[in-house]
């Protein structure tokens, strides 16, 4: 923790957006996490993804849970929207802002702990439903905020800091989010920015269900030999099967490889996905596939990370319910009360 | 990049800027932590080791330090350097008590020309050696230019006499009204060693037509002011023209505002911003009311029956040529002519040895300067030293304080049968500040307060007695603020890499956005890919050796704030910050030699 606050100074000749913000602008209060969580490059990544995407902060609803994960909400965009829920619950929260307020960029923070355990029947269902967001697990592996447990997410076979080995199957939150339907599934690495900025700055302008899986080592307890969520194993086992750049506007194309390798996906709200592939069979837009491949590496102990499935045509929750295109907060009293000759009617077409 | 070397005393001594811009290397940050702390004292006397004339420098100097300090390039205005060690020589105890002690003599005996900063300089450093040292001045008190060139209301004579008091009473003979007016009977002497310090003491002229015939009421700045110094001269005219742009200039109009004076103008040739003149002390100038009139050449001296009655200027304007240096043509609109009572001419100084005998075995370059080693001091003469302004033409008094040290140093090793020419290697020290998890031994929350103004004597007042000090220096609540403002760039980010893991922590609160991991590369292209625009390519970078991805770190020193976040985000401790205190070395009895590998 660092009882500092951050000096305001900012580097003379620092980038600024489309709105004239800098990144530091995106910033929140300083962390109070422990030195070097990998939470907190996560945050940072949120920060940039936020500032290159030159969103206006108060049009964003950063929602969480509880845990070293859900803390960080408050160290990112200190000027939009919050909510710090109860334990586990912030995909139901999320989901009724999301209904009440389909305008706002709903950005959902968790951990492993949050959404794997106490939170897991919350995690399954807002991903089934379609809902309109981007949910980020920073998953650890472990419960930092009591002193390094296993979490349902630390893979069999993998070692406490204290040299107790998990015997208990892993939950994979990706394979399960493809499962239930989620239509931007990614997963990255906390310590590998230029992958993990883009997935997020993707899953932004994403219409539909985002999920994101970031691994995240916990310096203070699964950060050693023997653990599976560390920055040297994720470094060594990490398998990434493609790099995304994501487009806004016209800004042109650069291909500076084999253009046969650079797929463009085309997204609902014009942004463009340019996903430069590194593993050549890998399909993202194969649903089954991914699932397949995702097994198949997993049994071999490599981590597959980058935009593992998307879906460009997908829906959300609003378009399967037909829900009205306004805000509920913006309805007036003759939106919501039309009067007894829509009653009638309505009752007419029920005879 | 091949990773830095920081064992290399320059290194850190470069990223504190103010201190490598310091003619004479005095350990900034160091002392405005110690006002900080209200050692005042303690603060004093690391300037005194340094500088030799904290109050006097606190008050007049030049100030190369201040457009170098870092809080500069980022924010409006660098921290009050100059003012802050006022401080220190305003509310010091008694220093008399830390002061070296007068050493017995040993045989050898040095002679010192001309009663300045860079002979008192010598003789501060050479007295406590055991070296009998004699200073030879014209003037009935030590302090040469300081004492008769700069006014009172700038510089009392009390502080002079404290600072000058300091060295002489080391043991150094001070012999007053002695002029020099011959090396060669010097020499026949016998000194062991002699240094000439005796400045750059003639004003240059203005020949123009008029000179002669106006010549009453035509004064030279630098004669002038002296006169007015040593109470010779006490009044001008009413209507009063400066021609010059300088510092010498300033103090002339100022000092003739305060002599009866009532319409002063400053007339220069160049345009306002090149004028010589540092902008504080055009910023008095005109705060006292003169004017300062730009673009015009003086052409005559208009006169009647032999009193002065103007000054006629061609007016000219600035074009640059092809290689972009600057050039003034005339503009081609009529001459004007300011009228006035007095001209005072401060457009320059000269050097003038008229004293040195063709014999002495000095020789002397086509601009009539002596021939003299930039480093060890020595002239063609290899028993006489020169230093200050006699040296290199006119500079800042802290110029001859840094010359003075080196020649004290080149005297010692001659007289101790060492070759002069090695020159002993600064002392350094570094320690880590850390003193817990989130402690730092310094101050590190940086402030975010704009420079404090120090406060001036009404105008009315001050402008009524020409020995009233106009400065009034910052008080304690206000030294303290301004102290807070220091970014303490002697407190270095220390970077390990053998303990990093690439957690990005310090590239993440990194407030300036300072470091950056990437693939290491020339530095024009790992300069083209830090997180942060490379805007001052002077600054240097700090790259690590390899680290395990292979990528390295580096670290723009351009605009750290040195707030130790990296250090505290840091889980492995692979950021430490260290504090670097660098002293040139002075003569003394250990001067080591540069034999020592780098530290």
């Amino acid at each position: 923790m660092t009882y500092i606050a951050k000096p305001k100074f900012q580097h003379p000749g620092i980038k600024k957006n489309a709105l004239g913000y800098s990144h530091r602008d995106y910033e929140g209060k300083i962390s109070t996490l422990c030195a070097g969580c990998g939470h907190d490059s996560i945050t940072a990544s949120i920060i940039e993804a936020c500032f290159e995407l030159s969103i206006e902060p108060h049009r964003v609803a950063k929602i969480s849970g509880i845990g070293c994960s859900s803390k960080t909400p408050d160290y990112f965009l200190g000027n939009s929207h919050g909510f710090n829920t109860v334990h586990g619950r912030m995909p139901s929260v999320l989901t009724g802002a999301n209904l009440a307020n389909r305008e706002l960029i709903y950005l959902g923070v968790s951990g492993d702990g949050d959404s794997a355990s106490i939170g897991f029947g919350q995690f399954a269902h807002a991903i089934r439903r379609g809902v309109n967001m981007t949910y980020i697990v920073e998953n650890n592996g472990v419960y930092g905020l009591t002193k390094g447990q296993f979490s349902a997410t630390a893979d069999r076979g993998s070692k406490s800091k204290k040299g107790v080995t998990n015997t208990d199957n892993p939950i994979d939150l990706v394979g399960i989010a493809l499962q239930l339907g989620a239509t931007y599934v990614a997963r990255s690495f906390s310590g590998d920015k230029k992958q993990l900025v883009p997935i997020i700055e993707g899953a932004i302008r994403h219409k539909g269900a985002a999920f994101i899986d970031v691994i995240s080592p916990c310096i203070a307890f699964n950060n050693h030999a023997g653990s599976t969520k560390s920055f040297d194993y994720v470094r060594e086992h990490n398998d990434a099967v493609n790099r995304l750049d994501v487009l806004t506007g016209r800004d042109p194309i650069e291909i500076d490889q084999d253009p046969g390798t650079v797929q463009i996906v085309e997204q609902h709200d014009g942004s463009r996905l340019a996903l430069r592939k590194i593993d050549a069979d890998y399909d993202p837009h194969d649903r089954l596939g991914a699932m397949t491949f995702l097994q198949k590496h997993a049994a071999q102990g490599q981590i597959v990370t980058g935009l593992l499935y998307v879906d460009p045509e997908a829906d959300d929750l609003h378009s399967h319910l037909n829900t009205v295109e306004r805000p509920l907060n913006r309805l007036g009293a003759a939106d919501l009360c039309p009067g007894q000759s829509v009653l009638d009617k309505i009752n007419a077409s029920l005879r | 990049m091949r990773a830095t070397d920081i064992s290399a005393p320059d290194y850190f001594h470069k990223v504190v800027d103010c201190q490598w811009a310091c003619p004479a290397h005095t350990p900034v940050p160091e002392y405005i932590r110690l006002i900080a702390e209200g050692r005042y004292s303690d603060a004093y006397m690391i300037n005194w080791k340094s500088n030799v004339f904290p109050g006097i420098l606190g008050r007049t100097c030049d100030r190369p330090c201040e457009p170098a300090c870092r809080r500069g390039r980022v924010e409006e205005s660098p921290v009050a350097i100059c003012r802050l060690k006022r401080v220190a020589a305003d509310f010091k105890d008694d220093v008399q008590q830390r002061m070296p002690r007068p050493a017995p003599k040993n045989s050898r005996r040095i002679a010192l020309v001309g009663g300045g900063p860079a002979s008192l300089t010598v003789a501060r450093d050479l007295a406590p050696l055991g070296y009998h040292c004699t200073v030879f001045d014209a003037d009935p008190r030590p302090g040469g230019m300081m004492r008769s060139q700069i006014p009172k209301f700038r510089l009392p004579d009390s502080v002079i006499d404290e600072e000058t008091g300091y060295v002489l009473s080391l043991g150094v003979d001070y012999k007053a009204g002695h002029r020099i007016d011959s090396l060669k009977k010097l020499l026949a002497e016998n000194y062991d060693a002699i240094f000439i310090g005796s400045g750059a003491p003639r004003g240059r002229e203005l020949n123009i037509p008029g000179r002669k015939e106006a010549a009453a009421n035509i004064h030279l700045g630098i004669d002038w002011l002296s006169g007015v110094s040593f109470g010779h001269t006490d009044k001008i005219g009413k209507r009063v023209i400066v021609l010059g742009g300088g510092n010498t200039a300033m103090d002339c109009c100022r000092t003739a505002r305060r002599l009866g004076g009532e319409d002063v103008k400053v007339i220069v040739r160049s345009g306002f911003e090149e004028m010589k003149a540092s902008p504080w002390e055009k910023e008095d100038a005109l705060h006292e009311d003169i004017p300062i009139l730009n673009y015009l050449v003086p052409v005559a001296f208009t006169h009647d029956n032999g009193k002065l009655t103007g000054v006629t200027f061609q007016k000219v304007k600035a074009v640059y040529d092809d290689k972009g240096d600057r050039l003034l043509v005339p503009s081609g609109e009529p001459d004007v002519t300011y009228d006035c009572d007095d001209v005072l001419v401060a457009v320059g100084q000269e050097n003038a040895f008229p004293w040195i005998e063709a014999d002495c075995g000095i020789e002397f370059d086509k601009r009539h300067m002596p021939k003299v080693d930039p480093t060890t001091f020595v002239s063609t003469n290899p028993k006489v030293f020169f230093g200050g302004d006699a040296a290199f033409g006119p500079k800042n008094i802290i110029w001859a304080v840094a010359q003075g040290h080196e020649a004290a140093l080149s005297i010692h090793r001659l007289l101790s049968g060492e070759d002069i020419t090695e020159r002993p290697l600064p002392e350094v020290h570094i320690s880590s500040q850390k003193m817990g998890i989130h402690e730092w031994s310094y101050d590190n929350d940086v402030s975010p307060e704009k420079r404090y103004k120090v406060p001036h004597r009404d105008k009315v007042v001050a402008l009524k007695d020409i020995r009233t000090e106009v400065e009034l220096g910052y008080d304690v609540k206000l030294a303290l603020g301004e102290a807070h403002r220091c970014l303490n760039c002697d407190v270095q980010t220390v970077f390990s890499n053998t303990l990093c893991i690439e957690c990005d922590a310090c590239a993440d609160i990194c407030p300036m956005d300072c470091i950056t991991f990437t693939d290491n590369g020339e530095e024009a292209d790992l300069r083209s890919r830090l997180r942060a625009p490379s805007v001052h390519p002077d600054q240097s970078l700090y790259v690590s050796s390899d680290l395990k991805t292979g990528r390295v770190m580096v670290k723009d020193e351009d605009v750290c704030l040195h707030c130790g976040l990296c250090a505290e985000r840091c889980p492995t401790g692979a950021w430490d910050m260290q504090k670097y205190f660098i002293e040139t070395t002075h003569a003394g009895h250990a001067c080591p030699s540069k034999r020592r590998s780098a530290a």
